[in-house]
């Protein structure tokens, strides 16, 4: 142990040596860390948990991993890694993993709804979700199943997934647990620059005066980053300044120059305050050439709702849920809200209507006296008095903080990176306070330059890589490109080599939404792929029941058994991470790639075979003919076109979608797998009898690189780059876009971007979504004023503090908040088995202000029942943990499906991006 | 919950109290119990609930009655039996099984009816002068670090230990200092203020390590003690040292002053 400690040491001190000076590591180096000591193989990989995206070194041997190092090459974490990063030799071997797959059964072995999980072989397993998706699709048509996709999906996984619905079942009713994630972040990016993800990267942390954390825990939820942060302001203790603002003091405190508790949702109105003190009081520091050379200030329209159901009467709803949901449709403007509400035009106490609910994505021009004059409210006094979050804090302090903070922001010369994750993402007004960040950032000339920018924390290991530059959302195609534009359908369909007119152009159901629809019995097959939906979606209680009481059948394929295999009706074993081929991308648009380590146990198969194997039960004839979408889009049959190039009726969509001709020019074995096995390609030792009771050999074909190959046509010349398959095994990943074999550090600026070179300006923001908008006022838009194009731009939006749907009210005083513990991940299907994690923190407690648990009654490990409108659940309640709230907030992570949070949390989303609000609803905590 | 194979902690203290005799920093002569005592002889490094009297004491108070152990919610006590390496019948607990919770309002220490857990060992006075209980007075033992193996020394981003302390920020704090390996993570370790330590034994029972590499000892066994005849100039509250002092001003012998004064004077040797 002490010798391969040393060893360990050597080669990172030398590896960290190489890299600063910015050397490739020498070969010998690398073939080095591959041999390792005699008798196990080190491989290059990725840790499966965060966006954060360490590499990792993986030990084999006898065919099982028997442990993991950090990465002594890898750029973001320089052989360091978290306490789950550390644990990742053991994730894959618990005592309950899914080994064969189970279905509900009746007495006499067939499918029951209410039947018991029996073991199935995979045949039967393929033949009755076949016969079930064939029922419903046959007679309701692609809108009527659904998958729950996913930002742990590797790249592969993705696309196999999105290529099967959208060109295969002509369905868009495909979207991520990502949507609860970062759609906020995405629709952020959109909305501001016409293209997604971050503009700058981690190295911005080294180069950084001012970290400024917004509803970002990440001392726990990103801990590499955060010892890079620790670090930096530890080169520099007198000028490098940390702020943390949250809702409750957070481990991410412990740190920080000054903590900023402010009253949730908002953060909107201290983003305005900022941007007020620099429009008011400190013209001078705008940086109007930037300005005026990069953004126009634009708006959206203020009555949205917040995502929920536009029907407070719909029958599954209990009736205290009602008042909560009725603000879907109206709501009166409460005090706090009216003074910053006037400049759109509306009163304290006066009813809002919502009428924008389904275009509030809609923007356009305003000049910078109609946003100045949107601004004006957010004096420190105002500000202070909606945002004090602790109500034991004394105001005249809290304004001194909210005056430091922009103090800070507006310096000159201080360079400053802003970093959000859930916080600012999971808000019901999420994609406008992302929009904000960047508002105070570009008018400050402060935005895609080298240590300085806003920049959006990615929450799951490929949320990016997979869920966002894949596109498996129920509105995207890789690439950024959307199912509503015809020529981004064109060009996806002449890449898929699939007839024009193939893609579905309504989007689908988000995430929520597939849950509403099941609940309606609209969605009647589904399929969870790599995420645990029943556990991680608020208002649990509802699907719940949509999924045992409604006539619908769901497949959840998964490694161990969460609530989503507990309410499925078949469950599929799935391989995990080292058990397969496999790519992430994180949050710094690094892209990472890792072989197939081991077999997989038991019957477990990759979840790329299990959708390639169910696209071998369907011939075009049967899914490639018309198709009614609503009453306005009925899908044209697609069949001649399909005979015109060449496919027969008879043809199944693996043999089109997956193993066509070119497919099958990716050879197994290939040099780049040498040594290595690929189930997908070749089967493996176990000959599992596969889906069509035989055993499977294989397709003889390297799947992995072939969709990859065919992914990367997407991007190439599109300002999303990607390297080719072999180059991603041969480095420690590369920043997209990768031009000319250079990765991209600095998105936007020509001293870094080649496509912002290309034009020839200073900066470019050469995203092309919605950079064709109208002009108006605050008020709205002006159809008799022409339309602006903003080619190159970036907007600057004015939005508004708004109250979230649901307030602390004399039944339910508190707030509830939710999220994550640095020891588990998610749904803790993974973490909650390693005993190591388990024993750390075995249960979600409910973390509280020690006068909260003296009001209720209760001490420190005792048991209260934490309540809401929708529903109910005991846990234990702690005063001196890790998380301090204030008196009138709680805090209740959501990995311990003991403490099943989600029934009691709010499904009320962003309107814009669709993503759930889990950081607010009210609750009543009482003794259990 | 599953259950780990780890040896038993009375072994593991034993071999590092061993370790400590050989170094010649534990004077373990003190433990004169009675005969049937001889269960733990050689071992005191198990934890005793809080507001125990000292070791010695507590021995000839305690009537094994097990009230405390009825009394303690979380099972964290138990009375010893014979293999566990602790007197018969009195009250201990394994921190890494179970640590003791710090309840508020300290159920295990008022039903004792002898004296052995005494309140007043962990009680505070208020602004009225009335005896309150308060578990932060506790000392059932401290918590101390094993750097070699503890892996937040490694540079991992652990701090298991110190997010699960009851008084975290305060019994244990972090340190942050630059990783020079990497160039830009910065190492934070857990270090244990030992005035604040209560010895409760969560940092024991949560640590990720196959063997914890934060245990808690005894305050006998792994608290030094600095000699009274120097007082900190810069603390104040230090002199308060002074007020149990039994040393100041005797008379000190070396070898070099061991000899008369006249006779060293007078003995010629040079």
């Amino acid at each position: 142990m002490q010798e391969s400690r040393r060893e360990f040491l050597k080669a990172s001190v030398a590896t960290a040596a190489a890299s600063a000076v910015g050397m490739v590591l020498p070969k010998e180096v690398q073939a080095a860390s591959e041999q390792g000591e005699s008798g196990w193989r080190w491989d290059k990989s990725v840790c499966r948990f965060c966006g954060t995206g360490c590499g990792v070194m993986v030990a084999t041997q006898n065919d099982k991993i028997i442990a993991v190092k950090g990465d002594p090459a890898a750029p973001v974490n320089k052989g360091l890694n978290c306490i789950k990063g550390y644990f990742l030799a053991k994730i894959m071997y618990g005592a309950d993993r899914l080994t064969q797959p189970l279905l509900r059964v009746d007495a006499s072995g067939n499918f029951s709804k209410k039947g018991k999980f029996q073991p199935v072989s995979w045949e039967k397993a393929f033949d009755v979700m076949t016969d079930k998706f064939k029922e419903t699709y046959a007679k309701n048509g692609p809108t009527s199943v659904a998958v729950f996709g996913s930002g742990q999906y590797t790249i592969q996984e993705g696309y196999a997934a999105l290529k099967l619905m959208k060109a295969g079942f002509r369905s868009n009713n495909i979207d991520p647990n990502a949507r609860h994630c970062m759609a906020s972040a995405v629709a952020g990016f959109m909305q501001t620059f016409g293209i997604d993800e971050p503009a700058g990267c981690y190295d911005d942390i080294e180069l950084t005066d001012t970290v400024v954390t917004w509803g970002a825990n990440m001392a726990e939820m990103h801990p590499i980053l955060w010892s890079r942060v620790s670090d930096r302001k530890l080169t520099n203790k007198a000028k490098v300044k940390v702020v943390n603002l949250s809702t409750y003091a957070t481990r991410t405190s412990d740190l920080a120059d000054i903590e900023i508790i402010f009253r949730p949702n908002s953060d909107l109105a201290i983003w305005n305050y900022i941007a007020h003190e620099i429009v008011y009081n400190n013209p001078e520091s705008i940086d109007w050439k930037y300005v005026n050379d990069n953004c126009v200030f634009t708006t959206s329209w203020v009555d949205t709702g917040f995502g929920m159901r536009n029907n407070p009467n719909h029958p599954k709803f209990k009736a205290e849920e009602k008042d909560t949901v009725a603000k879907e449709v109206s709501k009166k403007v409460s005090s706090l809200e009216a003074p910053a509400l006037k400049p759109f035009g509306y009163d304290a106490g006066e009813t809002m209507k919502m009428t924008h609910n389904a275009n509030a994505a809609e923007n356009w021009v305003i000049g910078f006296e109609e946003f100045k004059r949107g601004l004006a409210p957010y004096t420190l006094d105002y500000t202070a008095r909606v945002a004090k979050g602790n109500p034991d804090e004394d105001i005249e302090t809290f304004k001194k903080k909210l005056k430091a903070l922009a103090d800070l922001y507006i310096e000159k010369g201080r360079k400053v990176v802003s970093f959000w994750t859930m916080g600012m993402n999971q808000h019901t007004r999420g994609t406008w306070v992302n929009s904000q960040s960047y508002m105070v950032h570009m008018l400050l000339g402060k935005q895609s330059k080298p240590g300085t920018g806003a920049f959006s924390l990615t929450g799951q290991p490929s949320a990016c890589g997979t869920a966002r530059e894949v596109g498996t959302f129920s509105h995207r195609l890789p690439a950024d490109m959307v199912v509503a534009n015809p020529k981004h359908r064109e060009h996806t369909e002449h890449i898929w080599k699939i007839p024009e007119g193939t893609i579905n152009p309504v989007p689908g159901s988000h995430y929520v939404q597939i849950m509403r629809d099941l609940e309606d019995g609209k969605v009647k097959w589904a399929w969870v792929h790599v995420n645990n939906p029943w556990q991680d979606t608020a208002n649990a209680n509802h699907w719940i029941k949509a999924a045992r009481e409604m006539d619908n059948f769901i497949v959840c394929s998964d490694a161990y058994p969460g609530i989503s295999a507990k309410v499925a009706d078949l469950i599929l074993p799935s391989a995990m991470i080292y058990e397969k081929w496999g790519g992430y991308g994180n949050a710094e648009r690094r892209t990472q790639q890792w072989r197939q380590q081991v077999t997989p146990v038991g019957e477990a198969m990759p979840d790329l075979w299990q959708y390639t194997e169910f696209a071998k039960r369907f011939t075009l004839a049967e899914v490639w003919k018309e198709w009614k979408i609503n009453d306005k889009v009925t899908l044209p049959s697609i069949m001649d076109k399909a005979l015109a190039m060449g496919y027969k009726p008879t043809d199944t969509l693996f043999d089109v979608l997956f193993a066509n001709s070119e497919a099958r020019s990716f050879r197994w074995p290939d040099p780049i797998g040498k040594g290595f096995m690929n189930t997908e390609a070749a089967g493996d030792k176990r000959n599992v009898v596969g889906s069509d009771g035989k055993v499977f050999k294989g397709y003889g074909f390297f799947i992995h690189k072939y969709i990859w190959e065919e992914y990367r046509k997407f991007g190439l010349g599109h300002g999303h780059d990607l390297a080719d398959f072999d180059t991603y095994h041969r480095v420690r990943g590369l920043k997209w876009p990768v031009v000319n074999g250079k990765e991209t550090q600095w998105r936007f600026n020509s001293k870094y971007d080649p496509y912002a070179k290309k034009t020839g300006r200073d900066f470019a923001f050469y995203g092309e979504f919605s950079k064709v908008i109208p002009q108006g006022t605050l008020a709205g838009p002006d159809a008799s004023k022409p339309k602006v194009d903003l080619s190159n731009k970036a907007k600057i939006f004015m939005h508004p503090y708004m109250d979230p749907p649901e307030v602390p009210s004399e039944d339910y005083p508190l707030w509830l908040c939710t999220g994550r513990v640095l020891e588990h991940w998610h749904s803790g299907t993974m973490t909650m088995r390693v005993p190591e994690l388990y024993r750390a923190v075995p249960e979600a407690l409910c973390y509280m202000h020690p006068e909260t648990a003296k009001d209720a009654g209760v001490k420190d490990g005792q048991l209260v029942w934490v309540e809401s409108r929708r529903g109910k659940v005991k846990a234990r309640v702690e005063t001196r943990g890790r998380n301090r709230p204030p008196k009138s907030l709680v805090y209740v992570p959501w990995f311990d499906e003991k403490v099943y949070i989600n029934k009691v949390c709010l499904d009320a989303t962003c309107p814009i991006s669709k993503q759930t609000d889990f950081k607010k609803c009210a609750v009543k905590v009482y003794k259990a | 919950m599953i259950k780990e194979k780890l040896p038993p902690l009375s072994e593991r203290r034993r071999f590092l109290l061993q370790a400590l005799q050989g170094i010649g920093l534990a004077t373990l002569g003190a433990l004169t119990w009675s005969a049937y005592l001889n269960e733990a002889k050689g071992s005191m490094l198990f934890l005793r609930p809080p507001g125990a009297l000292k070791e010695k004491d507590f021995i000839t108070h305690c009537i094994r009655c097990g009230l405390c152990v009825e009394a303690c919610p979380y099972d964290t006590l138990k009375l010893a039996r014979a293999g566990d390496n602790v007197p018969l019948g009195t009250p201990y607990f394994n921190a890494r099984d179970i640590p003791c919770y710090m309840c508020d309002d300290i159920p295990c220490v008022p039903p004792c009816p002898s004296g052995a857990l005494d309140a007043i060992l962990v009680s505070k006075t208020n602004a009225k002068g009335v005896n309150q209980l308060d578990i932060t007075k506790a000392k059932i033992g401290i918590a101390i670090v094993d750097s070699d193996q503890c892996i937040a020394y490694w540079g991992i981003q652990c701090d298991a230990c110190f997010r699960a302390c009851p008084l975290m920020n305060e019994a244990i704090v972090i340190d942050h200092s630059r990783n020079d390996r990497t160039g830009k993570h910065a190492l934070l370790v857990p270090r244990i203020v030992p005035d604040i330590c209560t010895g409760c034994g969560m940092c024991e029972k949560v640590c990720v390590t196959e063997k914890p590499s934060i245990i808690v000892l005894p305050l006998a066994v792994a608290k030094g003690k600095a000699g009274s005849n120097y007082i900190k100039g810069w603390d104040k509250g230090d002199e308060k040292r002074l007020e149990t002092q039994e040393s100041g001003g005797q008379t000190t012998i070396t070898p070099t002053s061991s000899q008369k004064t006249v006779d060293y004077l007078n003995n010629e040797e040079f």
